[in-house]
């Protein structure tokens, strides 16, 4: 019984970095319809960057901000500017196939250009495990679980608190509607793009220290991600939540009590038995099909 | 052009390609023996992304359940038509069985079951032991002989691929100007006005994707005979990958399109490898890096493919 409470806090763990980069994909798809295959390596370029701060003698803290800044200027705004504003108007398949372009690009680019190692990157938190009602919690999991949770909450306060947030929605929701009603679509969809930068720096400072910082460790993610929005709801901020941790609690158990060969086959499963039963996702809203 | 020039020309093409083999070095013919594989592929998934407008990031996954099917049943000494037709089959049934749930909902769905699906194919050759032989693979598959024609040689294996891929796109070719081929081109341009005139999308963009799938698994023999040696490795889901970019790279939806775009995905990097000049060493390294800011630059200039350049250069030279 311990056993399968303590896979189940450090599945939640693991989950909850996942659902932050399915966050990210969600809420590129409602603001502007943009369906961002290379989103794993929006997670890994960070990573790198974080890295080489650390390797320059700057601490962690400066290197997330570094990385921040940096994101939100080149896979935020830049990213924008340069792929999805020119291809968006030619529908979804162009804009999928050049972050396909990009995705490849990122990755051959890291791989020639740096490395094709794996390297470690130290935990923002401090190591080892402490005992609660006869299980055993790492500080890793506890820290993780804090620093997802305060950037959810944080986002979701200010989405549905704040003026500037409310506009987002507004156009997330409708964007014609929003139009109308004089929000400046083009700023709230550019806060998106923003957004999903710095919740990408969020993840890759979560996920590195255990998948370690390599030029493929987007492709795992970047899955993990799309297939967590789509099994929560693609159209549902909170789907993605509960997608990316059911998929983090599936995959440690199957990993546990089935087979650790298998565990990176069970987002796959938990997709096609939920587009099977509910094809709009847990969470989601049938979508009415525009003429 | 009328028709029958262009014929004239595919065919003379062909047998140049053909010819060719007589007088190129051994690994020059083994390599455009890989490219008429890949081709058989590619082909295939021009069906599914082309004509009936899905995404697929599968084709590799078939491509490997074609190919592992045929090391294991020619291994027992299956004759190889047969263990052609089984592959294609297989390939068809899972196809079917992956793009049912995927396409009843939305249709860029398919993209994401392909992806994963081809993931899952992966870690089932690399850990499947007893069946697949894991990361060593199978090796000493034979190559076939068919109605008492020794394939062995390099060159009369050459023959044969190629055969069998003009066979293959023969086929194809007629598949699409039949009625049921003509629907296909209708729900890709307007599906909503297809359905209305009663044509049932969600079976036709399956029966596309499943049939996409067996054209990779039977180029999946080809190419477990050719290779003679097969492991997971070229099987990873980045082949897929780079056969989705093949087909757009050359113009989805253009018969043609595979042709140019699979060169560009299998001779060129296997011709960068086997060149030692130093600037070459450095594409080596890069290429991937630049055909993907290739890809981008080519979806925001040139949406249809390599092969619409001459339909931009008319329509430029109509205009005043």
């Amino acid at each position: 019984m311990g056993e399968l409470v303590q896979l189940v806090v450090s599945g939640v763990a693991t989950g909850a970095i996942y659902s932050l980069a399915a966050l990210g994909f969600t809420l590129l798809w409602q603001a502007s319809g943009t369906i961002n295959f290379a989103q794993g390596e929006f997670v890994m370029l960070p990573a790198f960057a974080m890295l080489f701060c650390v390797l320059a003698g700057m601490p962690l803290w400066l290197g997330v901000l570094a990385a921040c800044a940096a994101a939100m200027i080149v896979l935020g705004w830049g990213f924008k500017r340069l792929i999805v504003d020119p291809l968006i108007r030619h529908g979804v398949i162009p804009l999928v196939i050049a972050t396909l372009g990009l995705s490849t690009f990122l990755k051959t680019t890291v791989r020639a250009g740096y490395s094709a190692e794996a390297h470690q990157f130290g935990s923002p938190f401090p190591g080892g495990v402490f005992r609660i009602a006869g299980i055993n919690v790492s500080w890793a999991d506890v820290g993780t679980l804090l620093v997802a949770g305060i950037i959810v909450i944080a986002l979701q306060t200010f989405v549905t608190r704040t003026v500037t947030g409310r506009a987002m929605q507004a156009v997330a929701q409708n964007t014609e509607a929003a139009r109308v009603l004089g929000i400046d679509v083009k700023r709230m969809v550019l806060y998106t793009f923003l957004i999903n930068a710095v919740l990408a720096v969020v993840a890759a400072l979560l996920i590195t220290p255990t998948y370690l910082a390599k030029f493929d460790m987007g492709d795992s993610i970047g899955l993990k991600a799309f297939l967590a929005a789509i099994i929560g709801g693609f159209n549902q901020t909170r789907g993605a939540l509960l997608g990316g941790v059911l998929i983090g609690v599936l995959e440690n158990l199957v990993g546990f009590y089935v087979s650790p060969a298998y565990k990176e086959g069970v987002a796959l499963m938990l997709f096609l038995g939920v587009i099977l039963v509910r094809p709009e996702g847990l969470l989601g809203k049938v979508e009415e099909r525009k003429v | 052009m009328k028709a029958g020039i262009k014929l004239v020309l595919l065919g003379a093409a062909i047998l140049a390609l053909a010819a060719s083999a007589l007088y190129l070095k051994r690994s020059d013919v083994y390599l455009l023996s890989l490219y008429a594989v890949y081709l058989m592929a590619t082909f295939g998934l021009n069906l599914t992304v082309g004509y009936a407008g899905q995404m697929s990031l599968g084709q590799a996954a078939f491509f490997g359940i074609g190919a592992y099917v045929a090391a294991i049943l020619l291994k027992l000494g299956w004759p190889f038509l047969l263990v052609l037709l089984v592959a294609a089959v297989v390939c068809f049934l899972v196809g079917l069985a992956l793009g049912f749930p995927a396409l009843r909902v939305q249709h860029h769905y398919l993209a994401f079951a392909t992806l994963g699906f081809n993931v899952l194919v992966y870690l089932v050759m690399r850990n499947e032991e007893k069946i697949t032989g894991g990361t060593y693979g199978i090796s000493a598959i034979p190559r076939p002989t068919i109605l008492g024609v020794d394939l062995n040689g390099h060159v009369a294996y050459y023959w044969f691929t190629l055969g069998s891929l003009v066979a293959l796109g023969a086929l194809l070719w007629w598949l699409l100007r039949s009625p049921w081929g003509r629907a296909f081109a209708a729900l890709r341009d307007n599906p909503i006005r297809a359905e209305s005139l009663g044509i049932n999308i969600t079976a036709y963009t399956l029966l596309a994707f499943a049939i996409g799938a067996a054209c990779a698994g039977v180029g999946g023999v080809y190419f477990a005979s050719l290779v003679e040696f097969i492991e997971p490795g070229p099987f990873h889901f980045s082949t897929s990958l780079m056969m989705l970019l093949a087909v757009i790279v050359g113009g989805q939806g253009r018969f043609f399109g595979p042709v140019v775009g699979t060169i560009v995905i299998i001779l060129v990097p296997e011709l960068l490898r086997s060149s030692s000049a130093p600037w070459l060493k450095f594409m080596q390294v890069w290429y991937l890096a630049v055909f993907g800011v290739g890809v981008v630059l080519l979806m925001v200039w040139l949406p249809g493919g390599l092969l619409s350049i001459p339909e931009r250069f008319a329509r430029k030279a109509g205009k005043p």
